[in-house]
């Protein structure tokens, strides 16, 4: 037998170059209930598993008072008048199904993962709590209790210190973005104001489902018996809340005396999707901090050493939204890793991207979309997003286009209009 | 898509006892350049690609996600780094850094966040479980020199240690080719034999208590059980989502809402490959002693001790395993880690038949092995007090 040559190893292999790739979001189906509530599908996936996403505009954005609509949507569970919140688990952990709700600034959700078998056996479930739920006092005297003690702990953190704060000076503590949860609030969450707000947006809310999975056609009936009579509305009154960003620009916080890290987050204001901006910052963003070979990356993580990760993004939001750069750094660090930040803007403001570097983000960025258009479930959370912006296939197509030929000359110019120090937050926590 | 996966039979467990944490800060120096590519991620990145790393105290297990057609290059990095690393003091000299910052965000710079050292060190006397993977203490990871580093590599990072996995749009037989390509030249090297210190069974109740400055007070048990591929695993593993799976397990229901003296808590178990330990884990309610907490949780494992779980239940818990490894093989990245992992364990085909051995659990084996994990002798306790603020 011939023996095993040596490959030269000093080449790379061929590629084929990312930006090449046809990438295609495959398309949703649409199916509309009796009440005019879309059905958003796409059927995909070798396993027989599923998931249904009902989607509430429900966040924080519509509530009156503090935490009412995160409460109110984690509450979904705990309870109806045939059920009591041990029974609901139970139905839905006898069939090794989840149920997930989580409630977000716009939007609430309610989630369910399962084998696709036992959707008949769920659904009826799932339509109970959106029309029955009835707040048990005691359910929520124990989650009240619970929470506090959670927050108790959270505040003990660095990290969960910088984000709230790094928000309120964002967006001022009165807006949705910005608001953040004492242990007072708590106390003054009334059974009362749960009911309402469960009356106005779900019960007679605002609602979208999603759903993804291999499954069979028969669901769309099977929504349609459940949810397709409930008096759910397409729209619902629109709200708007004011910006107001704090004065002062630096911020340096003490949460524990001997803490060995600081949590470092830098921000500004930036506008959301819609900005013609959008899709070339996203590349810019990538290139700054967006991913492991990042400028921010390779020089605080990979050559000093100061932290385990740092980070940048756009925040994921419906209205405004921010630029920003967050991680934790050792304690010691932290004042040389805020000038770092600094100049890798000011190297981005300064110096035309190399080709060589702009090709290689081109790249990653499209095989890093791609794994993300990797199965079912990922196809759905993309239209999802899209269609919650007001979005289609062809911003889609359009990032696409402007990863694939955005120039070095746009990218300086984008990070002189954005990466200046001055427009920027910024905030140490120890 | 693609994944490639190699992962090295080599975790925390392999380990120098004076010189913990040293499989992990490998890991991050595994990508600090190979004998011929001076950097591995930028080509993967050039590729469209990702990758990332983990390591256990099993094992340490490395993975590229790339477009399908880029496959080559995974092959061509990841049989570099197997050929021989660069071995750059620079690199080691950072990473040491990173990952003493690691530490620090994960293990010191958070509340309770030293908890697991201690119950480590409590449960093991002697198996090197007894540490975790970050390492027992910061000067271990801040003592590593490059002569380590080397030996280390020599000595586990070879490829009768090492196995090769890939899932996703691919051709076996192109598969073939690319392995023989760039991983078979590469001296296979001397298999590593694990004889590890085992630790003897446990007779009497261990008890650690714990004062700190943290807000609420929490407790933590632990209890010896079976390895990975023994039947006892597999009676773990539906014996810990009964008590701790999910808004309807019992400890949830009963110590939680009922009795509410706990504000939250879990029940799991470690899933390693040696034998391993069952964990219960919560924070008390204020005003709640520790001592009546743990009176009522006793309490509820003495029920699991003295009945067997309803048929009901049983068929609940089976259900969900069901469930669990349906969604875990919709991801190619889980799938490939799955293949090497159960191939680590003896045999690739383990994967196809896991599910039967969850089927073949009767409600009398939760009883007899609720006895044996349950028994007071068998458990390790911490009390973990916060401090009385000063006014």
């Amino acid at each position: 037998m011939e023996k095993k040559a040596n490959p030269d190893r000093s080449q790379a292999p061929r590629i084929l170059d990312a930006v090449e790739f046809d990438l295609q979001l495959k398309p949703y189906q649409l199916f509309t209930l009796d009440n005019g509530i879309p059905v958003y599908s796409v059927q995909a996936g070798a396993q027989d598993v599923m998931m249904v996403e009902l989607v509430f505009k429900a966040g924080n954005w519509y509530e009156n008072s503090n935490i009412v609509a995160a409460t109110t949507n984690f509450m979904l569970k705990n309870g109806t008048h045939t059920r009591t919140a041990f029974e609901v688990n139970e139905h839905f952990d006898f069939y090794g199904a989840y149920l997930n709700r989580n409630c977000y600034n716009e939007t609430a959700t309610l989630t369910l993962h399962t084998l696709s078998r036992h959707l008949p056996e769920l659904l009826p479930v799932m339509a109970e709590l959106l029309t029955d739920c009835i707040f048990p006092e005691e359910e929520l005297q124990i989650y009240r209790q619970n929470q506090k003690q959670r927050l108790e702990v959270n505040l003990k953190k660095c990290d969960f210190i910088s984000n709230r704060l790094i928000d309120e000076y964002l967006y001022g503590f009165d807006h949705p973005y910005g608001r953040y949860t004492s242990i007072s609030d708590y106390e003054k969450l009334r059974r009362d104001d749960l009911v309402e707000f469960y009356r106005n947006y779900y019960l007679n809310g605002n609602c979208m489902i999603f759903v993804a999975g291999r499954f069979p056609e028969t669901v769309f009936g099977q929504l349609n018996k459940q949810f397709g009579t409930l008096p759910l509305r397409q729209h619902i009154a629109e709200r708007t809340h004011a910006i107001e960003p704090a004065a002062s620009h630096k911020y340096r916080v003490v949460n524990d005396a001997s803490g060995v890290q600081g949590a470092i987050r830098i921000a500004r204001p930036f506008p959301g999707r819609h900005h013609p901006d959008f899709a070339g910052v996203q590349v810019l963003n990538n290139i700054f901090g967006g991913f492991f070979g990042s400028r921010l990356m390779s020089n605080i993580r990979e050559d000093k050493g100061y932290t385990y990760g740092i980070h940048s993004y756009i925040q994921n939001h419906l209205h405004e939204s921010a630029w920003m750069i967050s991680t934790e750094a050792g304690r010691d660090v932290c004042e040389a890793t805020v000038q770092e930040v600094y100049k890798e803007m000011d190297r981005l403001r300064t110096e035309p991207v190399t080709s060589e570097e702009l090709h290689l983000v081109r790249n990653y960025m499209m095989g890093s979309l791609l794994g993300d258009l990797d199965g079912p479930f990922q196809i759905i959370a993309r239209w999802k997003s899209y269609l919650l912006n007001g979005l289609d296939e062809t911003y889609f197509f359009n990032s696409l286009q402007t990863v694939r030929t955005i120039t070095p000359e746009r990218l300086q110019e984008l990070a002189q209009k954005y990466l200046d120090p001055a427009a920027f937050y910024e905030l140490i926590v120890v | 898509m693609a994944v490639v996966n190699v992962m090295y039979n080599v975790g925390a467990r392999d380990e120098d006892p004076a010189q913990t944490g040293f499989a992990h800060l490998f890991e991050h120096l595994m990508f600090g350049g190979s004998k011929n590519i001076p950097d591995y991620d930028e080509p993967l990145q050039r590729a469209g690609g990702e990758n990332n790393a983990y390591t256990t105290n099993d094992l340490t297990n490395y993975y590229c996600a790339l477009p399908a057609e880029n496959i080559e290059t995974a092959f061509w990095l990841e049989s570099d780094r197997m050929l021989g690393l660069a071995f750059s003091k620079k690199s080691l000299e950072v990473q040491r850094k990173v990952v003493v910052e690691e530490f620090k965000e994960h293990y010191i710079n958070k509340p309770y966040g030293d908890v697991w050292h201690e119950m480590r060190k409590l449960a093991y006397t002697r198996h090197p479980y007894r540490w975790m993977t970050i390492g027992k203490e910061l000067s271990h990871i801040e003592n590593a020199n490059i002569q380590d580093v080397k030996n280390f590599f020599y000595r586990f990072y070879r490829p009768a240690n090492a196995i090769l996995s890939v899932s996703g749009k691919v051709d076996t037989e192109q598969v073939r080719q690319l392995a023989e390509k760039w991983f078979g030249p590469i001296p296979a090297g001397e298999p590593y034999h694990r004889e590890l210190p085992q630790e003897p069974p446990q007779t009497a109740a261990r008890l650690l208590e714990i004062k700190a400055d943290v807000p609420v007070d929490a407790f933590i048990r632990t209890w010896h059980m079976e390895s990975r591929l023994n039947k006892g695993y597999y009676v773990a593993d539906l014996i810990t989502e009964i008590l701790g799976g999910g808004g309807s397990s019992r400890l949830y229901q009963s110590l939680v809402k009922e009795k509410q003296l706990f504000s939250n808590l879990d029940c799991y178990h470690f899933g390693s490959m040696e034998a391993g330990l069952v964990v219960v884990e919560g924070r008390l309610v204020k005003g709640v002693t520790m001592q009546r907490a743990d009176a009522a949780l006793t309490e509820e494992l003495e029920k699991m001790k003295s009945a067997e779980v309803s048929a009901a239940e049983l068929e609940k818990v089976r259900n969900k395993t069901e469930s669990v490894i349906a969604f875990e093989d919709m991801s190619i990245m889980s799938r490939a880690a799955s293949l090497a992992l159960y191939e680590l364990m003896g045999d690739a085909n383990l994967m196809n038949t896991e599910l039967d051995k969850y089927r073949e659990v009767t409600t009398a084996d939760m009883l007899e092995y609720s006895r044996r994990i349950f028994d007071v002798n068998n458990s390790n306790t911490i009390y973990y007090y916060a401090k009385q603020q000063e006014s």
